[in-house]
């Protein structure tokens, strides 16, 4: 069957863009990929999306997000993209040998945490390396954690940190944190954070059985390196886009980010539209990310009547 | 949860796990956990798809901490394969379906 719209992706962006095409009665088919939810999911209190005054945990909104698209008939499954074909429409998406086609596109994939690239960072991830405070934080009661980064959610992850580790320290390449001031604050002024300055992760220590014991520190203005002891090591150094299956269908910048047309969601191709942080690297919130999927199910919407007369 | 689905305690481990006769999947998951509620649905279809050759069950690590901590958890979701008292293999994050069936079907046909 020859869809209407199909929206890749699930955090606030995809599922407004699911909220206003399912009301458009063009029956979206919604692939939420591996995180089903996006980056509120591995949060805790949002206390910044508008009408939730006292706060609200971030997966359950995305769980009143996900229960008002499919209200109106969104539908929303639990796979992963694995291919597209944009060369000429239908849109081809597969799902590992599954096709489906559409007549637009709507990409909300979001973008991930960033990693360093170290061979023992993605060896050890999930076994002492993490990028979810909120996820992995409980498993590091009374030890001894290493926060790498120097922005906002850094310091949001120590902090968080705090209320299992016994001690946390933020490893920074610079000499001081790019996070707003009233977060580099509630950071400096809490007791069990330490700052490493001018210093960079160079190599994390440890096994999948037994977890990490230890990273390799190494400090920039004297190029020495040391051990430091510890039992995890939680990333916090920015996100990437996540664009991997579309870099060669549609223009991105150098980081990946999509290009849309300004004061829209349009991408280079016809009935291709991108919203939320995949073309974002400027504001990426969770409101405007919603406030993008509603302009993409709107310029789809405007782009089938074309289509169709 | 489905009905195939166990909740597994210390009490039951050594039971319904390390003595199973059939390969055994074990859900490490928490309440405050968003990815762990994003693949429970899908936990629960697998139990249903394999019922009868592989058990499945959860273990929260709020009630297990000790057995979170012994098989090296350091994050969840986590799904532990058991076969024949033992891990065989596991799986750390939300994953697609196929992600898990895959492995799940190797351990069946070895």
């Amino acid at each position: 069957m020859n869809r209407k719209v199909i929206i890749i992706g699930s955090g606030p962006a995809g599922l407004t863009a699911a909220l206003y095409t399912a009301r458009a009665n063009l029956n979206p088919l919604v692939f939420e990929g591996s995180q089903p939810g996006g980056q509120l999911t591995i949060t805790t209190d949002v206390e910044n999306y508008p009408g939730f005054p006292e706060g609200i945990m971030g997966p359950e909104l995305m769980d009143k997000f996900r229960d008002q698209a499919t209200r109106f008939g969104a539908e929303c499954h639990f796979k992963h993209v694995t291919k597209v074909n944009f060369s000429e429409p239908p849109y081809k998406v597969w799902v590992a040998d599954e096709c489906y086609t559409a007549e637009t596109i709507i990409i909300a994939t979001g973008a991930s945490a960033k990693m360093l690239g170290l061979e023992s960072e993605s060896e050890l991830m999930g076994y002492g390396v993490s990028a979810c405070a909120t996820c992995d934080g409980y498993f590091f009661k009374d030890k001894k954690v290493i926060v790498v980064g120097g922005g906002d959610s850094a310091m949001e992850e120590a902090i968080y940190l705090t209320k299992f580790a016994s001690e946390v320290l933020i490893v920074h390449r610079r000499d001081e944190f790019r996070a707003s001031k009233i977060m580099v604050k509630r950071a400096l002024n809490n007791l069990k954070i330490k700052v490493a300055w001018n210093t960079v992760l160079a190599d994390i220590l440890g096994t999948q059985k037994k977890g990490v014991h230890s990273v390799m520190l190494k400090d920039t203005q004297n190029d020495k390196t040391r051990e430091e002891a510890c039992d995890g090591v939680f990333m916090a150094i920015g996100h990437i886009p996540n664009t991997d299956l579309f870099v060669e269908a549609l223009d991105a910048d150098q980081a990946g980010y999509i290009f849309t047309k300004n004061g829209s969601t349009a991408t280079n191709l016809d009935g291709v539209f991108a919203c939320g942080d995949v073309q974002d690297n400027v504001y990426r919130q969770a409101v405007t990310a919603a406030g993008s999927g509603c302009m993409a199910a709107i310029d789809a919407e405007k782009y089938l009547e074309n289509l169709h007369g | 949860m489905s009905d195939n689905v166990k909740e597994i305690t210390s009490v039951n481990f050594e039971t319904e796990v390390l003595k199973s006769d059939t390969p055994v999947l074990v859900d490490f998951w928490a309440e405050w956990c968003g990815p762990c509620r994003a693949i429970g649905p899908v936990v629960d279809e697998i139990a249903n798809d394999y019922n009868g050759k592989v058990s499945v069950g959860k273990l929260n690590v709020d009630n297990e901490n000790q057995l979170a901590m012994q098989y090296g958890v350091r994050s969840i979701p986590a799904l532990l394969v058991f076969n024949n008292g033992a891990v065989v293999n596991q799986i750390v994050g939300a994953v697609p379906k196929n992600r898990i069936t895959d492995i799940l079907n190797t351990v069946i046909s070895s």
